[in-house]
């Protein structure tokens, strides 16, 4: 290893005072700075899972450019031993490795922070109140004699390696990381843990640790599983009895159906080889929606997933299965709009429009998944509520959930039964009679019939425009006003069969709380250190519109309730208003968006703020 | 005709068993004419009215699913996104057949992305296309396939090639497609019972009057409506009582002049029988030159059943999707655990 030298004028230049802090242990953030498209990910994930191993809690968010290769891209890793997972506004530690932000990256590192940069660079700014440690990166791909793909492979590798030494993560988590991510190749494993071996003992030998960050191996992550939200939806969707996906790509919902076809085919093929679902890769979204309520009509469990301007296209489909009441799940992972706005960023801003998708007096029924948990859940509960209620369901995860690496404990095995709502045989309709928007039960839900009913009076024609109980064609005023009624009954049916509220109240709580999503990391965290302050507050977390009962009497209980949500104009908010105008006054909004999830400094600040005054 | 009603095919089904609701399109108008079509076939092909989905866009040609088949299950579903509610329907349930009518605004226009598509998806659909070239129900404007050169009373002058749905088709990758006139009864019988025996998408596409908005006021008309009935087409309330334009059945090879309900003289003209409809170029080529004539050719233009149907390429379980058990649309306990194990790193 002789032959490649340290940059010792950059280390030489710190100040000494910096290496005598008492050792930081298990609490950090790491941020990772390279070009899209160079497989840095892979290096991301293995340090992630590495430590994830080693029994401590991480969290991995990519921040990426909507690019395919060569524009910035950030990883950061989230170190907690408290197990949490929320964004944290600074990383302690970075990995400087794209020449193009490196000067931000720099100036963005707190005070007794630590850069590890590819000494390759050149004009690296320096600082004197940070830790700099280089590696000469083209030196050690010489000595590997790397070539095309390699080289930016064997970099990634490279601070992988660098990284081990100062952190001191464990070399064998990280074989098992890798040995995870190439499916146990060991071929490939091994050629990657040699670029970290020499990476590693490189840095040992020429790398001074003068910085008291540092891993130790912790116990909180048995029984837990990593996995993103899409892949843990995709996987519920596999589980939840899906028979047809229809969809168009789209970032960042893609990741969703990559998951589907490669769990769909594990799971749901017959013994002599044939499929139990079809995926479709629809023109556009607008088919997708359409082949959605199509297989639904027929009597599939179909589902489609999307972003927003996915969404915003499949308005007026929308309407249509709200009024011809037809079961699909439209899955929207939000990004950020208007427009095509933010792609590859976060938000909840498509609350409002997809409560009210579609023209006219159109309601929607929406599930609110915060945790790759619920996403997996919500596999069976979105096509069960499908069914039941004959309406679309929209379940609105977002990119942090969807895209980013979290910890859940394992999934366990979906209690729910699968229901396939009131649907008639033949014989029942020889019985029973048929008439298919009739509301013989109360709750404003008809029967239906599935195409292929053999029974004569088992057909039905299903139409957008205007149709009375029989489902026969009818422009008269009466008719309108009762099926719209009774479609106002279904809705208020569904407020108690959707996931309900889950509340942490809190004797003496100052306020109230109430949120939905992925705001909840930031949220539980931000509430912890408001109670070490000695402020107490409620928390209710919506799971799903329209709301229950409960929603309300939480509101009555406390003086007043902040509505917290990532968006402008409090679209969260302005729902619970209208659901409850007479207490409107109790709801104060809080709503942000700048595309990157919320973070528990920027919670308690703000709501410190809107205390004082 | 005493008699018919008593008569049934061999499933026991009358000929009535086949209807739908009352038509309530214009007297006359030849998507009428089409609906009956299929009627008869239906009833006399003894087919079973629920292995048949009706599935239609928006539009007058749209209207028709309704009107027909009453004992099947149809969807009228948005302008222009039938062919997208037809492959999730065919693919939940593929043992149904589907009969999708359509109009040239609903195929040439706003359904001309989902239309290309379902042609390359290749379900098992006769996909009908009651084609006037005008939009009825908003009152007569134009639609994508009305012929360059054509006037119209509300429109004025159609300055823009036509849209040939047949040639649109075979691009891309149908393998049935035929065209018509909605009021040559033998030939739309004989074609609607070919499509529908054909294991994929078939292609109807049905030249099919307006009796109300395709006034053709173009040059070869040979004597225009009169002054008074121009008058009262600028009051939309008024549909004339017209007569079903029908034809006698002419030889393969020949030409027939047909005079609409305008006045106007379109051109037909029937395939010969040693017409080659296997050779995709050949057929393309006879469009265009037939489109330069100003002629319509009838018949079955393009053939080739060799392209698996959708269900087949996605591999399909021979249970319909829809029709599967809990247990076989939800994996084992065991799987998922292994799985969680997995995922553990363990």
């Amino acid at each position: 290893m002789g032959v490649i030298q340290a940059d010792k004028s950059a280390t030489a230049a710190q100040a000494s005072t910096l290496g005598d802090r008492d050792p930081i242990v298990n609490d950090f953030s790491i941020i990772v700075a390279t070009a899209n498209g160079t497989g840095s990910q892979t290096s991301n994930l293995t340090i992630l899972r590495a430590l994830f191993k080693m029994g401590i809690p991480v969290n991995g968010k990519n921040i990426f450019p909507s690019n395919i290769q060569g524009l910035p891209t950030w990883y950061h890793i989230r170190v907690s031993k408290d197990g949490y997972v929320a964004r944290r506004e600074t990383s302690e530690i970075l990995v400087a490795f794209n020449e193009t932000t490196i000067v931000q990256d720099i100036q963005d590192l707190p005070a007794g922070g630590v850069c590890l940069y590819s000494s390759d660079i050149r004009n690296v700014p320096q600082r004197e109140d940070i830790i700099m440690y280089g590696i000469p990166v083209r030196q050690f791909l010489r000595e590997l004699d790397a070539k095309g793909p390699f080289r930016d492979r064997y970099t990634n590798m490279i601070y992988v390696g660098a990284l081990a030494y100062l952190l001191d993560i464990d070399l064998a988590k990280i074989d098992r990381a890798l040995d995870m991510h190439f499916s146990k190749r060991r071929h490939l494993v091994e050629a990657n843990m040699d670029v970290i071996r020499m990476a590693y003992d490189w840095s040992k030998e020429n790398l001074e640790k003068r910085d008291p960050y540092r891993v130790e191996a912790m116990d909180e992550t048995q029984g837990q599983i990593l996995i993103t939200g899409n892949e843990a939806a995709g996987l519920g969707a596999v589980f939840g009895g899906m028979t047809v996906t229809a969809w168009y790509p789209i970032t960042p919902s893609t990741s969703m159906i990559d998951a589907v076809n490669d769990y769909a085919p594990k799971f749901r093929h017959t013994e002599d080889g044939k499929a139990t679902y079809a995926v479709i890769q629809a023109e556009d979204e607008l088919a997708a929606i359409g082949m959605v309520l199509g297989a639904g009509w027929a009597g599939a469990r179909a589902m489609t997933s999307t972003s927003g301007p996915g969404i915003s296209l499949m308005s007026e489909f929308a309407g249509l299965g709200y009024f011809a009441e037809i079961p699909g799940v439209i899955w929207n992972i939000q990004r950020v709009g208007p427009s095509t706005g933010l792609p590859t960023r976060t938000g909840q801003g498509d609350i409002l429009p997809t409560y009210y998708l579609g023209h006219g007096d159109t309601k929607n029924v929406i599930l609110l998944p915060a945790t790759v948990q619920e996403c997996f859940e919500f596999g069976t509960t979105s096509f069960n509520l499908a069914d039941v209620l004959q309406t679309p369901i929209f379940v609105l995860s977002d990119l942090d959930l969807g895209m980013n690496t979290w910890m859940s404990p394992k999934f366990e095995y979906p209690e729910e039964p699968i229901q396939r709502g009131k649907v008639l045989s033949a014989e029942d309709v020889a019985e029973k009679g048929f008439a298919r928007y009739r509301d013989l039960d109360g709750d404003g839900i008809g029967y239906r019939t599935l195409p292929g009913n053999e029974h004569p009076l088992g057909a039905y024609f299903t139409r957008g425009t205007g149709h009375n109980d029989a489902a026969v064609y009818s422009e008269r005023g009466d008719d309108w006003l009762q099926n719209m009624a009774r479609l106002e009954r279904k809705f208020n049916t569904a407020r108690d069969l959707v996931p309900g509220p889950i509340t942490d109240e809190v004797e003496g709580a100052s306020y109230g709380i109430i949120a939905y999503g992925t705001t909840l990391p930031a949220i539980d965290e931000a509430r912890d250190r408001l109670a070490d302050d000695g402020i107490k507050t409620s928390f209710m977390r919506l799971r799903a519109l329209p709301i229950n009962d409960e929603v309300r009497a939480f509101v009555e209980k406390h003086d007043y309730v902040y509505v917290i949500e990532m968006n402008r104009d409090g679209q969260m908010h302005n729902i619970l208003c209208s659901e409850m105008y007479d207490i409107a006054t109790k709801l104060k909004s809080i709503a942000f968006l700048d595309g990157m999830p919320l973070t528990a400094r920027w919670i308690v600040d703000t709501l410190t703020e809107m205390e004082a005054k | 005709m005493g008699n018919r009603r008593s008569r049934v095919n061999e499933l026991g089904l009358s000929k009535t068993d086949y209807n739908g609701r009352p038509s309530t399109l214009c007297k006359g108008c030849g998507h009428d004419s089409i609906s009956s079509q299929i009627i008869a076939v239906a009833y006399e092909d003894n087919i079973r009215p629920n292995e048949i989905i009706k599935l239609s866009g928006i539009g007058c040609s749209s209207k028709s699913p309704a009107y027909f088949l009453g004992q099947s299950h149809g969807f009228n579903a948005l302008h222009g996104r039938m062919p997208s509610v037809g492959t999730g329907a065919l693919t939940a349930n593929h043992s149904l057949k589907a009969i999708g009518v359509s109009g040239d605004g609903d195929t040439g226009s706003i359904g001309m992305g989902q239309f290309k598509h379902l042609m390359r998806r290749n379900l098992r659909m006769v996909y009908i296309v009651e084609n006037n070239g005008v939009y009825g129900l908003t009152k007569g404007q134009f639609s994508a396939t009305a012929d360059e050169g054509q006037k119209l009373k509300y429109a004025g002058l159609n300055e823009l090639p036509p849209v040939d749905v047949c040639m649109e088709a075979i691009i891309a990758g149908c393998g049935f497609v035929a065209r018509s006139f909605s009021g040559d009864p033998k030939q739309v019988r004989e074609l609607l019972r070919a499509a529908l025996n054909h294991n994929g998408t078939a292609m109807l596409d049905i030249i099919s009057p307006c009796v109300t908005f395709n006034n053709h006021e173009s040059s070869t008309k040979s004597y225009p409506y009169g002054i008074e009935h121009e008058m009262q087409l600028h009051d939309i309330s008024f549909v004339p009582e017209m007569e079903e334009i029908t034809i006698d059945d002419y030889e393969p090879g020949s030409v027939k002049n047909v005079e609409m309900h305008d006045g106007s003289v379109i051109k037909l003209e029937k395939l010969e029988e040693d017409y080659d409809p296997t050779d995709r170029m050949g057929a393309l080529h006879r469009l265009q030159w037939a489109q330069e004539k100003q002629q319509f050719i009838t018949g079955l233009i393009y053939f080739n059943d060799s392209r698996k149907s959708l269900s087949q390429v996605n591999n399909l379980v021979d249970t319909p999707l829809a029709h599967l058990g809990d247990d076989q649309i939800r994996p084992s306990k065991e799987a998922l655990d292994a799985l969680m194990d997995d995922m553990q790193m363990l």
